[in-house]
């Protein structure tokens, strides 16, 4: 029986706003436990929440990206449940009025671009951490709380299940992470938790069109096992609708050690929130005029920011989806062209070495020892002709390890391209007459022999000789 | 010297003369207390040391001729489910019994600026849920009109303490008719303000949407101090009301010429006690022949409010008492895992009222019930506002019981909660539209409890409800009634 995935993607993202959402208290990640508290992060009795405005803006932020209408009249719900890491055993969040709802986002899998429909964005508060004495929650006999993490805010932004598999999820996940971080309001550190993704999926007979039962698996923090687990939980269903059976609907959790999902909750076990509105909150109302200074004030987003770099740099589709992957990338980008440095040389550097480099160090872009403004000065050298590509290369690693200037570079280390015609002839005639076989074998007809010559000639100008002078003086003399 | 029998505003007098000292009064209280604290039990907690240290430093004020505000060096007592920094705050219940908190609630922060001698802390119903404070975990208060009575509630414990003559003011919380009940109870002056006009930040919250915190005194003067201290905006509550608080002691004016008054029909329930119907009806007649103009008016969804707030209320109770689960403060007991502690904890640390309370407004919110319960609820909420507003369209004021009955026996109703609820019929409309209440005493039953009558106002009005209060207790001798068992001892 062939199939259709249907997946649906809840993805946590916490704001980086510098205090809670309804306390003073720090966002800090890490920090010794149980330091960043309050009594009102805390639940104490009595204490009041009052909401942070700058989540609202956040909030409204990510919305406007992710082309939602904002509620103008939004409120704040209380999530009834009990967890020893929910101080007040309710999570204030939204329920039926959010922030931001239908919105969309365009992704790009195998060169087809497919719209995502967003479903809505609302604000709550993230709970604190259980911390266990053993190393998994089962073979621990007890566990402690820690409540640094408790209100920090969040936005849950919901999809429809308009995704049709692992593939697509990643492509749709990277997207997210990409705006969120382009319009500044998270740090999107996956390995801290602080984007995250419940991913519902389903299966249903290819061509029908009603949904099949789903499963949802919970605080997938990474792209690699949004991917996995997904993948895993196709096949799960796969096999259980071959054999005549029928998914549970479920809540599932991903087990990396055994690289498979494993049931958490079923429906008859999942808990009824009992949602009922934030008593102690006002609603949240918000102006046209305030709406429209926040948009006025979003950066340029990766969509247009690639129409951009193709249609002014000259840049291909391919490069341009990757020189715009993060805001940093794109930031860098623009500041190296803006010293008029060649777009597509700074593009290829940027994707090849440069790359390399981060990747090498586990560096991000904002670390790099060469920077934008370094390496448009070594773009503009090559263009220049000043020095090869290969010599370039070369520089590189030299600015990678010092910072300093490529001019400097060449000019202390001699790297400057021989351009003088009477210099090169000197090297290309020693080379003929040092390499009587080669001359030879050329001019019978192996035309390979050339290249011989010219990496003779090369390494005789200590890689400095204008190789297409090389190239052109050389034929001249044995054709 | 007997200070303990007179109202702040005349021992404030005697202050700046010179008659007595804060030390003198503070001592004379603590006497009263040690006379009659065993048989009224208004008292959770006494704080004598941190009292005796303030009446100290109020009178080197005064003896540096410095001024002093109204409630500088005056006891009086906090319910006990209001927040006080470094004093254990239990709310009656076994849950917080020895629960300290780190911080001051508002109004005791607003307190504290103007010195006055805090007592202690006053008996209630366990987390403010019940009418007679025969709920407190700890043990019932008495009347003192007449000690087999119940004293009203929830804050049963701040009349009480008021009517002994163990405190001389005090602070208490009402979410459905608990400050006035117990005021009404207690021949006493209770105000509940406008939602939104005094701070809830560090009272325990029963049912958010409904608490308001506010004074039970003497008489109205004393009202209209204490409430000048205590109200206002508070960045820490965000359903605070950020408006001008005017001084209200500029309403305590004998002048009721052109009030119009509105006398809703609805609230002259059938098995209404005969005492209350006459008191009530007497003062209005009192309130037409000083010159204001009564009318009746028609408040048409009267008898849906009290099944309204019997759903909010405890679907909110239901969620904000959730945060006692034995994890991190408050009473735990041991279990085998987690859920097992909680259920324990739960169990045994809550009281009967408070249990079928979080039951029903758990169910209320329950999947398939919400529409039917919850939402239907706040659907009569609404019109029940509607009421209130419309009534305001034509008149000033409204006038009318309190209760159905005057104080009861205690035990009396403990079997049947559901007629316990229903003596909340006049007070609960009032809450459920965020306007404010005062009761004043009106008149003594046939076996001598106090009956009050109530006054309710437009929105942030309170000035007009002091100054009609104000007008009928200068007509009247009932203020100066004291409790038997005051003047008994």
């Amino acid at each position: 029986m062939s199939y259709e995935t249907v997946v649906g993607l809840e993805v946590h993202s916490e704001l980086k706003t510098n205090t809670k959402i309804f306390c003073g208290c720090p966002t800090t990640f890490g920090g010794e436990q149980n330091t960043h508290v309050c009594p009102v992060c805390l639940g104490l009795p009595g204490v009041l929440p009052v909401i942070n405005e700058k989540v609202v803006e956040f909030a409204i932020k990510a919305g406007l990206a992710l082309n939602c209408k904002i509620n103008k009249f939004s409120k704040f719900d209380r999530k009834n449940y009990y967890y020893p890491d929910l101080p007040k055993n309710f999570q204030t969040s939204q329920f039926d009025l959010p922030i931001a709802e239908h919105g969309y986002l365009d992704i790009e899998v195998n060169g087809q671009t497919k719209r995502i429909r967003i479903t809505r964005i609302h604000m709550e508060e993230d709970a604190g951490k259980l911390v266990h004495s053993g190393t998994t929650i089962n073979d621990s006999s007890s566990a402690c709380v820690d409540y640094n993490r408790t209100g920090v805010p969040l936005i849950e932004i919901v999809s429809e299940p308009d995704l049709s598999g692992p593939e697509e999820a990643r492509a749709y996940m990277e997207k997210i992470k990409s705006i969120l971080e382009y319009i500044d309001v998270s740090h999107c550190k996956m390995e801290e938790g602080n984007l995250r993704a419940d991913v519902n999926v389903s299966l249903r007979k290819t061509g029908t069109t009603k949904l099949g039962t789903k499963a949802e698996m919970k605080n997938l923090n990474s792209f690699k096992m949004i991917e996995s687990a997904l993948a895993y939980e196709i096949e799960r269903q796969t096999e259980i609708l071959d054999d005549g059976g029928h998914i549970v609907q479920e809540t599932r959790t991903w087990d990396e050690a055994k690289g498979m999902t494993v049931s958490m909750r079923t429906k008859e076990e999942a808990n009824d929130y009992r949602y009922l509105p934030e008593p102690d909150l006002v609603p949240i109302i918000t102006s046209d005029e305030q709406i429209e200074a926040i948009r006025a004030a979003l950066p340029e987003l990766p969509d247009a920011r690639k129409k951009r770099l193709m249609a002014e740099c000259g840049l291909s589709e391919y490069d341009a989806a990757i020189i715009t992957t993060t805001r940093q990338m794109a930031e860098y980008f623009d500041a190296a062209t803006a010293q008029k440095a060649d777009a597509k040389l700074v593009a290829n550097w940027m994707m090849g070495d440069l790359a390399k480099n981060l990747n090498g160090e586990g560096k991000s872009i904002e670390e790099s020892p060469v920077t934008a403004q370094r390496l448009a000065e070594l773009v503009d050298l090559i263009s220049k002709g000043t020095i090869s590509s290969k010599i370039a290369k070369t520089v590189f690693e030299e600015m990678w390890k010092t910072g300093d200037a490529p001019e400097k570079i060449v000019k202390e280390k001699g790297l400057v391209q021989i351009t003088d015609t009477k210099e090169i002839e000197g090297i290309v005639d020693s080379v003929i007459a040092a390499n009587p076989k080669p001359v030879e074998d050329y001019k019978a007809g192996n035309a390979k022999s050339i290249g011989f010559l010219v990496g003779q000639i090369m390494k005789q100008s200590k890689g400095k000789a204008n190789p297409a002078m090389v190239n052109d003086l050389l034929k001249a003399k044995l054709d | 010297m007997n200070l303990f029998n007179k109202p702040a505003h005349v021992l404030h007098d005697m202050l700046i003369n010179k008659e007595i000292t804060a030390v003198e009064l503070t001592n004379d209280l603590f006497a009263r207390i040690d006379e009659v604290e065993g048989e009224v039990k208004a008292y959770i907690t006494q704080t004598r040391e941190a009292a005796l240290a303030k009446a100290k430093a109020v009178d080197e004020k005064i003896a540096r001729g410095e001024e002093i505000s109204f409630l500088e060096g005056i006891p009086g007592v906090v319910k006990d489910n209001i927040c006080t920094k470094g004093v254990k705050t239990t709310c009656a219940s076994k849950m917080l019994e020895n629960f300290v908190p780190p911080y001051n609630a508002t109004v005791v922060e607003k307190l504290n600026a103007v010195s006055p001698v805090i007592l202690g802390k006053a008996n209630l119903d366990e987390f403010a849920m019940g009418g007679s404070t025969e709920n407190s975990a700890f043990y019932p208060t008495h009347n003192p009109w007449n000690l087999d009575c119940v004293p009203g509630g929830s804050s049963g414990g701040s009349a009480a303490a008021v009517a002994a003559g163990s405190a001389i003011w005090s602070l208490g919380s009402d979410t459905g008719g608990s400050i006035r009940q117990p005021a009404s109870f207690c021949g006493l002056v209770g105000l509940k303000p406008t939602y939104g006009r005094v701070s809830r930040f560090g009272l325990v919250a029963f049912a958010s949407s409904l608490d308001q915190i506010g004074p039970i005194t003497r008489d109205v003067t004393d009202c209209a101090h204490v409430m000048n201290i205590i109200a206002g905006y508070d960045k820490n509550d965000s359903t605070s009301i950020n408006a001008e608080v005017p001084d209200y002691t500029k309403s305590l004016v004998k002048d009721v010429k052109g009030l119009k008054i509105g006398l809703p029909k609805e609230y002259f329930v059938a098995g209404m006690d005969a005492d209350v119907e006459k008191a009530v009806r007497g003062a209005i007649k009192q309130l037409e022949d000083m010159g204001a103009e009564v009318v009746e008016v028609s408040m048409p969804h009267t008898e849906y409010a009290i099944s309204a707030y019997y759903l909010i209320a405890t679907a909110e109770a239901s969620s904000n008492l959730a945060r006692y689960d034995g994890v991190s403060y408050g009473a735990r007991v041991e279990g085998t895992d987690i859920v097992d502690m909680f259920k324990k904890t739960r169990s045994e640390k809550f009281g009967q009222e408070v249990k079928r309370r979080i039951m029903l407004g758990t169910y209320a919110l329950s999947a398939g019930y919400y529409d039917a319960y919850y939402l239907q609820a706040l659907r009569v909420r609404t019109l029940v506002k509607q009421d209130f507003d419309k009534a305001f369209e034509k008149v000033d004021v409204l006038v009318t019981p309190i209760a159905p009955t005057p104080a009861y026996k205690i035990g009396d109703m403990v079997s049947d909660p559901m007629k316990m609820y229903l003596q909340d019929v006049c007070t609960v409309p009032v809450n459920l539209s965020g306007v404010p209440g005062i009761s004043v005493p009106c008149g003594f039953s046939d076996n001598g409890m106090p009956i009050g009558l109530q006054i309710i106002g437009k929105p942030l009005d309170e000035e007009t409800l002091i100054r009609t209060a104000y007008t009928f207790e200068q007509n009247n001798e009932f203020h100066k009634s004291i409790a038997p068992l005051r003047e008994a001892k």
